[in-house]
């Protein structure tokens, strides 16, 4: 629906860009969620995605991975549709997303990573869970493996969930708030881990909530308030003037229709 | 007993039971795991419609009739669940109770028409609502030995999405599962194994046939494997030690013992399996308080105070809790109570902090002065 009838997908289209999102627009009923976001990423950046509560920076992960329906514009990650690239990608979601108390281990759910690679009928084997556990030494949590997920701390799952995302080495990594809810130590060890993911050459896009870090932490800034306020590297983005159009009077940025200005 | 076993009739019972324990125990887990646990009560209260409407159409008590009827407006009702919680803003929960509720009314309002029009031919339809596992002829086994077959079929070839699926959507869509598919597959799954069970357990009882079994399993389990297969388990159990109780008292209806069956293993399950049972956990949690008396806590509290010299030193509760390995604020609370600590906060957004009380302090005195072999600690350094 979203894409041009005469576009061919195949054809690669900025191919050159991790992510490449043009004229997207996301409405939940008559409200917008997005509203014509032209966004452009290279790769090999670590990118945050900064706005204040209910500004879509969740909505704008899930439409890149065609996860909500969008109403116009679409998305290309390194040149093509999510579909194309499923295995380019980890997607590490919010953590509060699923119920924890599932009967599975931490070595399980990461090798849940690997079904879309499988297929429908092929059963994980010796090599998925080598790979599995590489992706958990990756994390720091290799020790952990066989240990229930419902008896693990928040930051735990959070690697686990990372790991996940990992499993099948992906080009690019997308997060949705990976530092909710974890302790401090944890915080440092995920930045750490995610660094050293953009130093081997991935592409790196966070959903985060803390204003406080993201001067520390990233190196390429979204801000995103329904419409994309500014996005580029960080030193260019990061003015009071942008923080204060991001942050500052949500209501200041739609009109009387409740329609962004 | 022996010869109880031998006979026809309760053969056909319990090998009818086995099937529909063993078919609704291995869905049922799925229904579990999903939060859709309501799923089951839905299907039953809406195949009730189906059950007059194929009672009116085909006429008589023909079976065949009747379980197409409950079979379609089953479906239609599983289909109708799966539309409102995808396509409008209803949680899942208020999606399943309404149309339980439309479905359970239609089927009265129906029950009563065929009631007053059909008179007495009605009385097989009442058999419906609690099940009527003695009727059970041989030939009804083979819906249930295909249905049974069929979702085990299902439940092997489509393992890795349905456990995808059930512990996380949004990742199963993500990973290229059509996940809208498999939902509607695993509902009309459970729809057929509601309308196969009717005639065994009944609308009202088939519900807690695809709850307790799995609910049960999942106490005991640790992997999804182990739960799907003792929750078969329990579900064949149920059904055959249910069969053979009723067959054993004259008259005892099999549906609700097979149900009160897998209720009461259910329960014992709840109470006793080693990791999640209240017992267990009851057990534990009172053997650490035993063990780590209020006393240390404070005199943890104290320690912590000293060493940054200052009495009304403003202790986290995390520091606390990592000292002694555990969760600490019941006796954190304990202490206030008695005096000893006060609750106090650095700032609106931190965790909990605890700070000495005069009598807290004197009394930690005494306890060090106890425990350090008579010696009084010096008090006399830091002074706040």
């Amino acid at each position: 629906m979203s894409e041009l009838v005469s576009e061919d997908i195949k054809e690669p289209h900025e191919p050159a860009l991790a992510l490449h999102v043009e004229d997207l627009t996301v409405s939940y009923g008559d409200r917008p969620a997005l509203w014509d976001i032209d966004l452009d990423i290279p790769p090999g950046v670590m990118a945050g995605i900064v706005g204040p509560n209910g500004a879509g920076k969740s909505t704008l992960l899930k439409a890149i991975l065609g996860l909500v329906p969008i109403s116009a514009g679409h998305v290309r990650l390194f040149g093509h549709p999510y579909r194309m690239q499923r295995r380019r990608v980890g997607y590490v979601p919010q953590r509060s997303s699923v119920d924890w108390d599932f009967p599975t281990s931490a070595v399980d759910v990461v090798t849940m990573g690997l079904y879309g690679e499988l297929g429908w009928l092929r059963w994980p084997g010796r090599s998925e869970r080598d790979r599995a556990l590489r992706a958990l030494d990756q994390v720091g949590m290799e020790a952990l493996a066989d240990r229930q997920i419902s008896e693990l701390s928040g930051g735990q799952q959070q690697r686990v969930f990372i790991a996940r995302a990992l499993v099948h080495k992906p080009d690019i990594l997308l997060l949705d708030e990976p530092m909710a809810g974890v302790d401090a130590t944890t915080e440092r060890s995920i930045i750490n881990l995610l660094r050293q993911l953009r130093e081997a050459g991935q592409t790196v896009v966070v959903v985060h909530h803390d204003l406080q870090t993201v001067q520390k932490y990233f190196d390429w800034l979204v801000l995103l308030n329904v419409r994309l306020i500014a996005a580029g590297p960080r030193d260019e983005v990061h003015t009071a003037e942008n923080l204060r159009r991001t942050y500052g009077g949500q209501i200041a940025l739609l009109d009387d229709n409740d329609r962004p200005a | 007993m022996i010869a109880l076993l031998s006979d026809y009739t309760l053969q056909t019972v319990m090998m009818g039971a086995l099937l529909i324990g063993v078919l609704s125990g291995v869905l049922g887990s799925f229904a579990v795991l999903r939060g859709q646990g309501l799923l089951g009560d839905t299907l039953s209260h809406a195949a009730l419609p189906g059950v007059c409407i194929g009672f009116l159409i085909v006429g008589g008590r023909s079976l065949e009739g009747v379980m197409a009827g409950a079979l379609f407006t089953g479906v239609v009702a599983a289909l109708v669940v799966v539309f409102l919680h995808q396509r409008t803003a209803l949680k899942m929960d208020v999606a399943l109770a309404a149309t339980l509720g439309l479905g359970f009314a239609l089927g009265v309002v129906l029950l009563t028409y065929i009631q007053r029009e059909a008179g007495s031919a009605q009385a097989g339809l009442d058999s419906f609502l609690f099940g009527q596992a003695a009727a059970v002829l041989r030939r009804d086994l083979y819906p249930m030995a295909v249905v049974t077959a069929l979702s085990l079929l299902m439940v092997i070839l489509l393992w890795k999405p349905l456990k995808l699926m059930s512990f996380d959507p949004a990742f199963a869509a993500v990973s290229g599962l059509p996940v809208r598919l498999l939902e509607i597959t695993l509902t009309a799954m459970i729809a057929l194994a509601v309308v196969v069970g009717l005639q065994m357990v009944g609308v009202v009882l088939m519900t807690a046939m695809v709850i307790a079994p799995g609910a049960a399993a999942r106490q005991w389990a640790r992997s999804l494997s182990g739960m799907v297969l003792l929750s078969a388990l329990f579900g064949a159990i149920a059904g055959v030690v249910g069969g053979v109780i009723s067959a054993l008292a004259p008259g005892l209806a099999t549906g609700p013992v097979i149900v009160l069956t897998a209720t009461a293993i259910a329960l014992v399950s709840l109470l006793i399996a080693p990791h999640r049972g209240l017992i267990p956990q009851w057990y534990r949690r009172r053997h650490r308080l035993q063990h780590t008396s209020t006393d240390r806590i404070l005199l943890t509290v104290y320690e912590l105070a000293r060493e940054h010299g200052d009495w009304r030193y403003r202790v986290e509760q995390g520091a606390v809790d990592a000292y002694h390995g555990m969760v600490t604020e019941p006796l954190l609370q304990a202490l206030v109570e008695r005096g000893h600590l006060q609750p106090v906060r650095h700032m609106p957004d931190e965790g909990a902090h605890w700070q000495l009380t005069d009598k807290g302090l004197a009394h930690a005195e005494d306890c060090a002065a106890r425990w350090t072999g008579g010696s009084r600690l010096r008090r006399s350094e830091p002074v706040g």
